[in-house]
Order: C-alpha cells, then structure tokens, then sequence
C-alpha cells in the first residue's frame, strides 16, 4: 500500500481536477473573510456577474480595524472613516450575497483565526482559506488551511476551488518534555531561529512528536499560525482524541451520526508510518528555553538568557535590524527596557493564554517604567469567558487595560499603536519595521513572557518567577 | 491583461533580505478599498521620513534621500532586483497592486514569499527565481559601474544585461502562459463547472458534514 503524509491524504481528498495548463483546482471546504482582503474581490464578482458558489461554506467577520475601546457604540465607535467604511463596505456585500457574518457588535465577532475554531467552523481534514497569512493556525485541527491573496479570494467565491500546485512535506519533530515556563510559542519561535523565515518555502510542515501532542489545542493554534513565519504556507498537526474532544461541541461542529462518521474519517488523518517527507528537521524541547525576538524579522531570535548577536559590519540586513530596533550589538535580552506590553493577535489571544498571563500577574503590579499595557482577548466570548473566571479583574488591578476584540496593536490598523521609537513586549507574530506604530519596536514573547516583562520593566526568564 | 514577452528598461537593486509586505505598502494603505493608486506609497516608511496616510499628497511629503528608489538615476524604473525571501509575510494583495501602480512590472530574487509570489502573476507582474550568486553579481556590477539597462526574454526564459554573462531563468509552463495570454483564471475555470460538481456530489455522499445547512 502507498504511504501518505496527512497533507498528501488532504490534497488527494479535495483534488477536483488538473486544468490544461497543468495547475490544479482543490476544493475548499471553508472561507474565511474580513474587511481588508475582500473588497476586491467582491467588487470582482460584481464586475462579472457572479455569486458565492457555496454561500454556506463562508464566514465573515470584521477584525483588523476595529476599535478595541467603545464597542457599544457599534459603527459609531470607529473614528477613522476609511477604516468605517472598510467595515461598512464589508456589511453591505455579506448582505448582498447572504453570507453569514459575526457583526461587530456580535458577541462572536473576533479575530477570524479565533472564532473559525471556537464555532467549530474549523474541523479536521478541511481545506480552509482566508485573506490572511495567519490562516495556517488553523492546521492545528489537522486541517490544510492557507492564506491566499484578494484575487484567490474572489476566485474561491466565484468557483469554490483553489488553483494549487502540490506543495512539498516537510517534517518537523519536537521530542521530549518542555522545561517549566515554555510555551508552544517558544517552540515556534525557536523552530523559526532554527530554519529561517524562508525555511519553510514550498514546504507544508507537518509538526509530530511528545512535544507536540502533549500540547493543548490553544498550544497547538500557537504553533501553526507561526508556520507562514517560517515561509511555509501551512502547518498541520494530526488530530488526535484531544482534537476531537475539542471540536465535538462547538456549534457549527457536525451532530450525533455525522459526528460519528466525522470522526471515523479524522481518525485515518495521520501520516503513514512510512510516508516520506522532502526535509525533516528534529528538535529536542528540553533544548529549548523562552525566546525573545531582537530584530526586525521572526528569525532574529535569541534565548532568554543569550544577547543580540554582534554582527559582521558587511551585514546589511542585520545592521539595518539593529540601528531600527535601536540596539547595540551584545546587549543582553534581560537588559532591554520596555514601554509597552500587548497580549493579543491570533498567535495568542485565547483563553489559555490569559489563563496563563493571568497567574503571573495575579496580585502584582506592573513596573512604573510601562507606559501601557492591554489584553485584547481574540473574541467576543473569549472575553466574556476571562471575565466569568475573573481574569479581567486580575489584569485590571496589575494595571493592564482590558479591551475588546479585534487584531488591535498586532498590525495597529485601529487606533492601538506604538510612539516613534516605543518597544514593546508583544505576543503577536510579526517584528516587522513600522507593524505595530510608525517607528515602533517589538519584541516577540509568550503570554508569561510579557506578563513577566511587564513586572519588571524589561525581559525576564520566567522560569525563575 | 496580456503582457509582451519581452521587457525592457532600467532596474534598481534592493540589497536587503527578507523584504516583507509590511514594508512594501504599510498596513494604513490596506484601508482602500480599490486596487489602483497604491504607488505613490510603495514602501512608505522607506521612502519618505514623516508618516505617511492614504491621501496624504508626495508634494507634503518629506523624501528620504538615501533610499534607492529615490536616487535621480532610478527615478524612472520598472524592474526591481531584490535579496532573498522578497515578499514574505502578510498575504495583502496591495503590495502587487503597489509595485504596479509604481510602474514596477518584474521582479527578480533568489526566492520569494509563497503568496507574494502568486499574487504577482495574477496581476500580470512577472517574478523571477535565480540563484543568491547571480542576484550577487548584478548587486556588485551596479554598486561597481552603475549598471541599470536590463532586457528580459520571457519566452526563452532569459535575462540580459550589459557586462553579465546571459541569464537563465526557470518558469512554470502556466504561470508564463497566464502571462503571456492574459488568461481569465476564474473563466477558465469555470470552464470545469461538470468537474466541479461532480465533486461536490460525492463530497455530499462521502463527508455530509461539509456542505450541509
Ligand atoms: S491578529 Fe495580527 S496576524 Fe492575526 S489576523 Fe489579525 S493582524 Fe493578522
């Protein structure tokens, strides 16, 4: 018998045909849209007379510019009118074509990489696509979800397929018991220091190993929606028992004896014992501690404990990194100052990762040196989940602010941004020059990374809290 | 949009690895909602000093000398030679439509963003893979001589510039097709309606819960 990997099973599960010029339609189960990606391709459609093939299989919300603060002001509470109408904009074409939308005053409306798997929208074996990178999140659920681009977007509504060519396989494994204080994002961090940002390019990655089943599903997410930082255009993780627990009760999640078939079908949704990958790389997690970023790219990462790198002068790209970030070569991670902390984005806004963030913080206040700090939990009912369980409160009395969902400070489309030359402790993904403010610096962390961070002002090892 | 097989003009070096689409057009510019008049802001924070908005006039703006495409002798060209991993990072669309409204129409690298990549070609922009050491090579021949004439022969996948040996460049056989014949992807597409629902007939059978409700 032939031996498949889990991504090699998905693609041959969904291949609908090869077109004349050799490329392929693979047929995608679930869409995801927001305001940013999608008004051209609604406008797209319109041009050519089209509608959304299979209305049912989308789902909409708006997240990347949405205000954090005054939502019940609803539309009203959006300053910006460009940003107001990106959001209005989005409103009247899921209108128009009846697709089904968490609203901004939805209490599901959140980060569409949040709420996809909270609804049960997201379920194993799928091929999942949204206008956004960060969609391979969702290839925690052992699903083939990928980010696409506006005119991908209007081509997967008009036909319901996506035109791909197979990827390679790329194995990564992660063996072995994390030390106390190291969280799948520092795992995903320290795979992304390890490979490269381009590490993953042409590669699906499929994440195996104790590590990694140990994981929760929350640590799962974490750890995929990094794969596109690592260049790979989706990571999966293969569902297992803890997967189908996970998924069983959600809303749009399959009932009673389609459940039980849908199970059946995810359990054969492992790689085969003998399946052969293009590139494995393994991994020891005892060997991996909390990572920090110091540069301008998920790559430039170091250990907790280690310092930013003294470069060669001919180093173009890693001198421009530092005189952004504002570094001298050989400082120490635990030596860098901090002005701001931001919990959030679709790396870590879930509920575990408050739960997390929480327990550092409860009865401590942060450091006078913060200028601010705020959690923006990754959806409506994340949110009101952390505030039954009273994390809120614990947040508050350290001194956070405590807002409402959205993308927020990770790419500050909306009002949360960073001053010329802030650093920020953030838990979101991208280090990028100018992501999170105009001159702003970030720092990659986990959740207890920035929640220790913002105690003491600067970098800490939390595995000494 | 169909385009000629053979390119000409002037090109820029952009020595710099890992370029993402965050620089290439910054996040407040992907609050348009049109695909045209992106270019006066193709890589904002680079090249210009205050902060830039959608609307904001290049006559208001401050011009930041020493980024290259501000140099008098690049003013005017239309391909772009970058380092590794160009592109990578978001999926937004506007970078393509940027570098387009910018006159910019090929794109050369040692590897690209996957997405990035694919965007490009749906809008007609040609990108191009060759190995680091030739990317090394015209970086070195212009920092030397100021080299910036270029010609590129997309149906024999070749590269010409002046005191360079001839270069090859792979490319898939659609993506060059999809260029030169200026294929409507969705129409042709939807030329597989039959395949399509087939699929979906035995999707229905086989996984129910996907296209119920
Ligand atoms: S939270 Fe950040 S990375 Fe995630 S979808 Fe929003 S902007 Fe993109």
């Amino acid at each position: 018998m032939s031996q498949n990997t889990l991504y090699d099973k998905i693609w041959e599960d969904h291949f609908v045909v090869e077109r004349e010029d050799g490329s392929t339609l693979i047929y995608i189960d679930r869409h995801l849209v927001h305001e940013v990606t999608s008004p051209q391709a609604f406008d797209g459609l319109r041009q050519s007379n089209l509608t959304p093939r299979q209305v049912n299989t989308i789902i909409a919300t708006p997240d990347h510019n949405v205000p954090t603060t005054e939502r019940s002001k609803d539309l009203e509470g959006i300053k910006d009118p460009i940003s107001k109408l990106q959001v209005v904009t989005l409103n009247d074409n899921c209108d128009e074509f009846g697709i089904n939308q968490f609203k901004l005053n939805d209490e599901r409306q959140g980060i569409v990489h949040v709420i996809g798997p909270e609804q049960g929208i997201t379920l194993p074996g799928m091929t999942i696509v949204c206008g956004d990178s960060h969609t391979s999140t969702h290839g925690a659920f052992g699903s083939l979800a990928m980010g696409i681009g506006t005119s991908e977007v209007e081509h997967v509504l008009a036909t319901q397929c996506l035109v791909s060519q197979k990827q390679k396989n790329m194995l990564i494994e992660i063996s072995g018991k994390l030390q106390k204080g190291v969280t799948a994002k520092d795992i995903t961090m320290f795979i992304i220091g390890k490979i490269g940002t381009a590490g993953g390019t042409g590669h699906v990655i499929e994440y195996s190993g104790d590590a990694i089943e140990n994981l929760s599903m929350e640590g799962r997410m974490t750890l995929c929606n990094m794969a596109i930082e690592a260049g790979a255009r989706a990571g999966m993780v293969a569902p297992d028992d803890k997967t189908f627990e996970y998924v069983s009760d959600k809303p749009f999640a399959p009932k009673g004896k389609d459940l039980e078939e849908a199970i059946n079908y995810w359990k054969t949704l492992k790689s085969d014992p003998k399946a052969s990958f293009d590139k494995i790389h393994s991994f020891n997690a005892e060997e991996i501690l909390p990572q920090v970023t110091w540069g301008t790219s998920p790559e430039m990462v170091a250990d907790i404990d280690d310092s930013v790198p003294v470069v060669k002068e001919d180093n173009k790209t890693l001198i421009s990194a530092l005189n952004y970030m504002g570094l001298k070569p050989g400082t120490k991670i635990k030596d860098i100052e901090i002005d701001q902390i931001f919990i959030g984005s679709c790396t870590n806004s879930r509920i575990e990762d408050l739960r997390a963030a929480s327990r550092i913080l409860d009865g401590n206040k942060i450091s006078k040196n913060i200028k601010r700090a705020i959690v923006v939990p990754g959806s409506g009912l994340v949110k009101k989940q952390a505030e039954s369980e009273g994390l809120d409160e614990i947040f508050k009395s350290a001194g956070f602010e405590w807002r409402d969902a959205g993308c927020s400070m990770c790419l500050g489309m909306n009002p949360d941004q960073l001053k010329e030359f802030e650093r920020c402790a953030s838990t979101s993904n991208r280090n990028f020059e100018g992501r999170q403010g105009f001159k702003g610096r970030t720092h990659l962390v986990s959740p207890i990374m920035a929640a220790a961070a913002s105690l003491e002002g600067k970098f800490m090892d939390v595995r000494e809290l | 949009m169909k385009n000629s097989n053979l390119y000409s003009g002037e090109f820029a070096c952009l020595e710099k690895a890992n370029v993402d689409t965050d620089q290439i057009i910054p996040k407040q510019f992907l609050k348009s909602i049109s695909k045209t008049g992106l270019g006066p802001y193709l890589f904002d924070a680079w090249r210009f000093l205050d902060e830039g908005f959608l609307g904001k006039k290049p006559s208001d703006r401050k011009i930041n000398p020493d980024f290259v495409l501000n140099k008098p002798s690049y003013l005017g060209i239309n391909v772009l030679i970058a380092d590794d991993n160009f592109g990578c990072g978001s999926s937004r669309e506007h970078a393509v439509w940027a570098l387009k409204d910018f006159g910019i129409n090929v794109v050369v690298a040692p590897s690209f963003g996957d997405i990035f990549f694919n965007n490009c070609f749906k809008n007609g922009v040609l990108a191009i893979k060759i190995s680091q050491d030739k990317i090394n090579e015209i970086f070195s021949q212009q920092n030397q001589n100021s080299q910036k004439q270029i010609e590129i022969d997309l149906i024999n996948q070749k590269i010409k510039i002046p005191n360079i040996k001839l270069i090859d460049f792979e490319i898939d056989d659609f993506r060059k097709n999809c260029l030169l014949e200026g294929l409507d992807d969705i129409g042709f597409s939807l030329k597989y309606e039959t395949e399509i629902s087939n699929y979906e007939n035995k999707l229905k059978q086989l996984r129910p819960w996907i296209l119920n409700e």
